[in-house]
């Protein structure tokens, strides 16, 4: 990918809101440790994670988007943001036990949280890789820009 | 198929021979009385396409999806398949079906979404074998793998699918496009020579109302001294160009012992240097190869967040352009430029390069070790005849010390440029047409690739290719380039109400029918 800093905001609502949170809306019934726990409690604990995700991921891109500069190519290979789970799902998850993704407790257990990111991570890369130029064939010359 | 694909029949003339007159060569802007009056045969299609190849292709493949139906379009050129041209000069550069292009996975000429893309393809094609490789070579490029780029055969079997997909044939009129002019009243004609015998007329001409030219390359670039040596001894077999045939070269090098000298340092020099390897190491070649440097770069060059890697004389990066050029920050950055500001910021992310590859790497290090490759830095001054049917390049370093190399061969992989001058249709536009250049000497075109002041009332036209480098979109002559261009002049065409503009509906559905492979 060759993202602009717009684009990169940009696609990274996008995909966390649309994909992230369909992935989120199914997931949670199958996630380990909720079992007994009433879909609606599972929600309000996954979205909140989900949002929190969204929130230190633009923060991250604002860090990737430096880095790019010293990059030749001005890319973001997909490597790279396939990579990018591990430094943002060890992040979020020090966030999380430090109990400052407000309403989540940070007793999350770690099976729930690891299940939830990394599926979460998987497919909305996926996403990006192919269908998301599908629907937005002039996305990947403008940089990620949907708008 | 029809000599014309006529959609009617023609407008009556009204006598005259049916060929171009002084009358309208001299006439900037034709009134329909004029071609009439010459006896040419007029057909109505509101759009053409001038070319026949990658580009006319990858635009005609997007007003498909975009919903305009065949009998709407005409393709005006002489190749029978839109990778002809394309194909030829990848022979005679030494790509051969099975070697690997400059391109990258999803740059997928066939598919205007770029997914899936070549790799995820071939890993399907070559299961269960070769399923492993590209993907994972696609997915860590070019961190852990090089850039993962397709085989030039993938890409032509692709073409081939999405010809018959969208009814190519159905709208390829052969021949060869004389002239392109406005008309009174608006729209242009673009005035077409058949195949000798295939019509009642030399000329036919279809109005229309909207052009495209995508002619490719105005012609091959020959180095002057090069040229000049040719010329001068008649020397056409031991001095050759990498784009023209020259296999006999390579075949008389696996006989005996020889000297080659390779000109130039992009892809194209890149590629005749392993194909030289490969002959010494397969063949049984004993090639000797001096590779002539006119610019020699020893290491990364540029500030810190301005630097391209480059190392033993060569300049490398993955693509013609960094790839931010297709579609993110330099992308931006170009179209913010104007005049010779944008033409040398060009230049500084293109220019001479080549991509680095480990196979080549490694040919590189053997021939180094093994003394067989070997380089020279400097100005060639002059090549001449010298003993026992050799021919000496006499090159001056910087430092003033001069060096004669005889060879029994000369390779020019200098590059293929051409000026418009050269070509008959765009002088044309450039005299009576209305069309100017850019600072880079190129087609003067918008950003939407419409060719500045050749507007006609409601027509319009457009270019795209190598005629338009200069412009305010660097890649222009490269498949995701040509993609591009055609997105943007089906927007526009779809402002002007030519065709449905492919917003997400549209485009899902386009993507469906293609991977159903459903005819449209």
């Amino acid at each position: 990918m060759t993202p602009t800093l717009a684009g990169r905001i940009q696609t990274r609502i996008f995909v966390t809101i649309v994909i992230g949170g369909l992935w989120t809306a199914l997931i949670s019934f199958v996630l380990p440790n909720t079992e007994g726990a009433a879909i609606g409690d599972v929600y309000k604990i996954t979205f909140r994670v989900l949002v929190a995700m969204l929130v230190l991921g633009l923060l991250w891109e604002l860090l990737y988007h430096g880095l790019m500069q010293y990059r030749w190519e001005k890319d973001w290979p997909s490597f790279f943001g396939f990579l990018t789970a591990i430094n943002e799902g060890l992040l979020l998850w020090i966030v999380i036990k430090a109990d400052a993704v407000p309403d989540v407790p940070k007793e999350l257990p770690g099976s729930t949280y690891l299940v939830h990111f990394v599926t979460v991570w998987i497919v909305t890369w996926l996403w990006l890789q192919g269908p998301m130029k599908i629907v937005a064939p002039r996305w990947r010359y403008r940089g990620g820009r949907l708008v | 198929m029809a000599s014309v694909n006529p959609p009617g029949a023609p407008v009556a003339v009204t006598g005259g021979g049916g060929d171009l007159t002084d009358h309208l060569l001299n006439t900037s802007i034709w009134s329909d009385g004029d071609v009439a009056a010459a006896g040419i045969p007029i057909y109505d299609i509101p759009f053409v396409t001038v070319g026949g190849g990658m580009g006319s292709f990858a635009l005609v493949d997007t007003l498909k999806i975009a919903g305009v139906p065949s009998s709407q379009i005409r393709v005006l050129g002489q190749n029978t398949v839109p990778y002809q041209t394309y194909k030829y000069l990848c022979a005679n550069s030494q790509i051969g079906e099975d070697t690997r292009i400059r391109s990258d996975s999803s740059s997928v000429m066939d598919n205007i979404w770029g997914w899936p893309g070549y790799a995820v393809r071939e890993a399907f094609d070559t299961r269960p074998e070769g399923f492993v490789k590209p993907l994972w070579s696609v997915f860590s490029e070019p961190i852990v793998a090089d850039y993962w780029t397709p085989q030039a055969g993938q890409v032509f079997r692709s073409i081939d699918r999405e010809m018959a997909r969208i009814g190519w044939n159905e709208m390829l009129v052969p021949g060869l496009v004389r002239v392109i002019r406005r008309r009174y009243g608006g729209g242009y004609f673009v005035v077409h020579t058949p195949p000798p015998g295939t019509t009642a007329t030399r000329r036919v001409a279809f109005r229309c109302n909207y052009v495209h030219v995508g002619v490719g390359y105005p012609g091959l670039r020959f180095l002057a001294d090069l040229q000049e040596y040719r010329q001068k001894y008649n020397d056409y077999r031991h001095v050759v160009n990498a784009y023209e045939p020259h296999d006999h070269v390579y075949e008389e090098l696996t006989r005996h012992p020889a000297v080659v000298v390779v000109r130039g340092s992009g892809i194209v020099g890149s590629r005749i240097v392993e194909r030289l390897f490969v002959d010494r190491e397969k063949n049984g070649a004993q090639t000797v190869i001096w590779h002539l440097f006119r610019n020699y770069v020893s290491g990364p060059t540029g500030p810190p967040r301005f630097r391209r890697y480059g190392e033993h004389g060569f300049a490398y990066q993955g693509f013609n352009f960094c790839r931010a050029g297709w579609g993110g920050t330099v992308k931006s950055q170009i179209e913010k430029l104007e005049g010779p500001e944008r033409i040398a910021f060009i230049r500084s992310i293109g220019g001479t390069n080549t991509p680095w590859r480990k196979e080549w790497q490694e040919g590189l290090r053997k021939g180094r070790a093994g003394g067989y490759y070997r380089t020279h830095v400097g100005e060639v001054e002059e090549v001449y005849p010298g003993q026992n049917g050799m021919i000496v390049t006499r090159i001056r370093s910087s430092d003033g010390a001069l060096l004669e190399i005889p060879a029994n061969y000369i390779i020019d992989a200098t590059g293929l440029e051409g000026t418009t001058d050269d070509h008959r249709v765009l002088a044309d536009l450039l005299k009576h047409g209305g069309a100017g250049k850019n600072p880079n000497g190129r087609l003067d075109v918008e950003k939407n690739f419409e060719l500045r002041g050749t507007r006609s009332e409601t027509g319009r036209m457009f270019a795209s290719g190598s005629i338009t480098l200069g412009g305010y979109y660097a890649p222009v002559d490269s498949f995701l380039g040509l993609q591009y261009v055609a997105l943007q002049v089906a927007d526009e065409l779809a402002n002007l109400g030519f065709c449905k503009k492919i917003g997400p509906g549209k485009s899902v559905a386009g993507w469906w029918n293609w991977a159903r492979n459903k005819r449209i």
